[in-house]
């Protein structure tokens, strides 16, 4: 449930924007980060949460792949 | 030091020590990257409360269930609380029953159909350890500025911090934590600092890659074979030492603490959060929810499971009468709960 998830910010308007996750726009509660677009966030629950780098977004997104898979196919 | 030498170290011999794992996700990645059977017998993983999903009381599912049940009520949850059973119900039966039960991505989208339906009450359930907590925050904040008086607030909300004060003032087993993810995201790493040197039990923030949590258990390790109880950030680029203030503030200005039902546990003090008396009309009666007498009497061992006391196979129910798809106890129902974990990877 505490699980979040990267995405690549495409526009910020005060404190909303939106975030681009894999190709979905999502709109997205920017109020507790400090972030432009062209930035990753981690996002859970509809909020912004953390800044985090592109190589770091890479390597969540990567284990998660992983998980989800492992997940389903039981 | 390098991966080889780690793996080498920690495949050694060592003195007998458990450390837990606080959160869900890492105990999926253990189980995936085959952890256990890499360490040395003596090294054993423990699952933590890592699930605020599977710590809701059954006496909170019967209050969502009479709100979705109300006139002109919908009752606003995520998917992962669908299934926790109640004391007759859970959810999902509730609305298959005619219950008004919508299930949301994000508690933001309230704000939406709260403006677009202003004939409907729109109840919230804010289920949420430190890193869900700041969304409800947010959407409190912009209901008052807004003006909607038809969102209500049912929250069972959970503090990280207490529940490990808690585990570690009642079980002197755990050696060590593998502190949660996203949830010190939030809080910070350094909000372990106090637990590690009162009890003397090492920290380490970790990310979820196989590597990310051997080279904490490594840290936590080689701290208890040199009797050093630090915390240690191992995962720098997610979590920062101080946390997010923002969303600490925003915490702080809406909820305050109070004591809370931890399903399988009891009353933790301080580790819930309600709304603060100035939102205190948001709220949906979660005060009142303390207790859990309405639990079903069960073999269900999921409160020792949250509290690391059993590994779920140990558990009378695990695999038999008790899976995912006729889930008993709650750690069974959440994907991230410790037994749904279990029964995924071993049960195949």
């Amino acid at each position: 449930m505490c699980v979040a998830v990267p995405g690549k910010v495409v526009e910020v308007n005060d404190f909303t924007g939106k975030v681009d996750f894999q190709g979905n726009i999502i709109d997205v509660n920017m109020a507790l980060v400090d972030a432009q677009a062209g930035d990753y966030v981690l996002v859970h629950a509809g909020c912004a949460i953390e800044v985090i780098q592109k190589d770091t977004a890479d390597e969540i997104l990567e284990l998660f792949a992983e998980l989800e898979s492992l997940k389903y196919e039981s | 030091m390098n991966l080889d030498k780690i793996l080498k170290e920690l495949a050694g011999d060592h003195q007998e020590l458990k450390i837990m794992e606080v959160c869900g996700t890492h105990t999926s990645s253990i189980f995936k990257n085959g952890i256990r059977s890499l360490l040395s017998p003596e090294i054993r993983l423990i699952s933590g409360p890592g699930c605020p999903v599977c710590v809701t009381p059954a006496s909170y599912i019967d209050k969502a269930i009479e709100w979705a049940l109300t006139p002109n009520c919908v009752l606003l949850t995520f998917g992962d609380m669908m299934k926790v059973p109640g004391s007759e119900k859970s959810l999902s039966e509730a609305k298959a029953d005619g219950a008004r039960v919508e299930i949301m991505y994000s508690p933001q989208e309230a704000l939406k159909k709260a403006a677009a339906n202003p004939e409907l009450t729109y109840v919230i359930a804010c289920v949420g350890f430190e890193t869900t907590i700041p969304s409800y925050a947010l959407v409190m904040e912009q209901t008052e500025r807004s003006g909607l008086t038809n969102i209500k607030f049912l929250t069972a909300l959970r503090r990280v911090m207490p529940a490990l004060d808690f585990i570690c003032a009642t079980d002197n087993e755990i050696s060590a934590f593998i502190a949660p993810g996203h949830v010190s995201t939030i809080l910070g790493s350094q909000a372990y600092a106090g637990l590690a040197e009162q009890y003397m039990k090492p920290f380490a923030v970790a990310g979820f890659e196989g590597e990310h949590i051997l080279i904490a258990i490594y840290d936590l390790v080689k701290q208890v074979e040199n009797h050093k109880y630090e915390v240690h950030n191992l995962y720098p680029s997610v979590v920062k030492p101080e946390g997010n203030a923002v969303a600490l503030a925003y915490i702080n200005n809406y909820f305050e603490s109070g004591p809370a039902f931890w399903r399988g546990i009891g009353v933790i003090e301080d580790s819930g959060l309600y709304l603060n008396q100035k939102y205190r009309k948001y709220d949906a009666g979660s005060a009142d929810l303390a207790g859990d007498a309405a639990q079903k009497t069960t073999n269900c061992r999921c409160g020792e499971v949250i509290l690391g006391k059993i590994n779920p196979d140990e558990c009378p129910m695990f695999g038999k009468t008790c899976t995912p798809a006729k889930a008993q106890g709650p750690c069974m129902v959440s994907s991230e709960g410790t037994c749904g974990i279990w029964f995924r990877f071993t049960k195949k």
